[in-house]
């Protein structure tokens, strides 16, 4: 039986992929930000995963203004990086899982989550960055990832308390796989930040460091957060922490926190990170 | 507008990409999409007005892009991660496009995000003043 055994969050800013895609990591500004991730690298090492649920936004790559999905699973064999603009980051094409994933369309959509599914997707930086913050600049990714986009551009998008309740089902899908399965469900996005409009810069450390701890502590009664909440506290573009909600989700109840990592600025964004095990499934 | 809507026109300098600024938006945004392609980068490059007229935008909509006034670009149903496609093929990162919004030289802004972030002190309710 696979069951999910880990979770992380991290911020999934564009521009740490192009510090570490043209060897800048050592610089002053961002040294700081990528020594943060150490622990977490060398973690990575001692338990990969056989698989990745990577919960993130696409940043209008693959979703075009003519379509908005709220949630879209990732079914194919792999994903390519997306060119944003500047041409596709040089890092590995990431493989899929797509018998895990056609059980998990299967297994959410009768849990009655109504998701898109993606047989062609090209993947951009907020699925890429965190990978590379994880797993440094392999010649191909140590896990499979089966991509989960959540839209967070275009209001609304879904409630903190839906994407609690879809990492719920995920788990209890995940736990249905015949196949013995280590999997570990990430959530990107965040912290506070605020991308647009005369108020953009804006950072909260204080609502982000009680997001934290209420994510590991109470998450139920984090995901009733309203969405003004949001946006008020950590910005329009702070929004995307209610992916990380889908991570907590899946984890179950009870939770162990193993690591945490706040630094700020990570160009115009709190970087958050942590490291949470599973309390109820056996490793 | 809905009440949903209406709420998040109590915060400051902000402007939510609601599913009605979407509609407005959408050949702009679409119009950003197109640049997603090297060559259609370099149409644009070659000459701007000429490549916008190929869209069924307004006009405040293409003077907007023309005068890379972003603000007005979301005033007009633009959202950032579309807009970025502009500012990617003008070279610039996220740091310098965003700090143009926020009437900031970008030495500033850069300086207020190194001291901690612009504050959330005065930027939370224009009805409460917090």
């Amino acid at each position: 039986m696979a069951r999910i055994t880990a979770g992380l969050t991290t911020s999934h800013i564009p521009a740490i992929g192009a510090t570490i895609d043209h060897g800048r990591t050592g610089e002053p500004y961002w040294k700081p930000l990528f020594d943060g991730y150490e622990w977490t690298k060398a973690w990575a090492k001692e338990n990969v995963p056989d698989v990745v649920i990577l919960v993130y936004n696409d940043h209008a790559s693959a979703f075009t203004p003519e379509l908005v999905p709220t949630f879209a699973l990732g079914c194919a064999d792999e994903f390519p990086p997306a060119d944003e603009g500047y041409g596709p980051r040089p890092v590995p094409v990431v493989q899929g899982r797509p018998d895990l994933a056609a059980h998990l369309a299967e297994g959410l959509i009768l849990d009655e989550f109504d998701l898109t599914l993606m047989y062609k997707l090209e993947v951009d930086h907020g699925l890429t960055v965190p990978l590379s913050l994880v797993y440094g600049q392999p010649e191909q990714w140590p896990v499979r990832v089966i991509p989960l986009a959540v839209n967070v551009v275009q209001y609304p998008p879904p409630t903190g308390h839906r994407c609690f309740m879809l990492g719920q089902a995920i788990r209890r899908a995940v736990a249905r796989f015949d196949e013995d399965l280590n999997v570990h469900v990430w959530g990107t996005g965040g912290m506070s930040h605020q991308l647009q409009g005369p108020r953009a810069g804006f950072i909260n450390k204080e609502f982000d460091n009680a997001f934290f701890d209420r994510l590991v502590k109470d998450p139920e009664g984090l995901a009733q957060l309203p969405h003004l909440d949001y946006v008020r506290e950590a910005g329009s573009e702070g929004i995307e922490l209610v992916m990380w909600l889908i991570m907590r989700g899946a984890l179950g109840g009870e939770v162990a926190e193993l690591y945490r990592f706040y630094h700020v600025p990570g160009s115009n964004t709190a970087v958050g990170h942590i490291v949470l095990r599973s309390v109820d499934t056996p490793v | 507008m809905t009440s949903y809507t209406a709420k998040f026109n109590d915060i400051p300098g902000t402007r939510v990409f609601t599913a009605e600024r979407a509609k407005k938006g959408f050949y702009l945004n679409e119009f950003c999409m197109s640049l997603m392609k090297p060559e259609n980068r370099e149409r644009f490059k070659a000459g701007e007005r000429a490549y916008l007229d190929e869209w069924p935008m307004t006009e405040a909509q293409k003077q907007a892009v023309l005068d890379r006034d972003y603000n007005k670009m979301l005033d007009e149903g633009g959202n950032i991660y579309f807009l970025a496609k502009i500012f990617a093929t003008d070279g610039l990162s996220y740091l310098q496009a965003v700090s143009t919004m926020t009437g900031m030289d970008i030495d500033d802004y850069q300086k207020m995000m190194l001291s901690g972030g612009r504050s959330p002190e005065g930027w939370r309710s224009i009805k409460d003043g917090n």
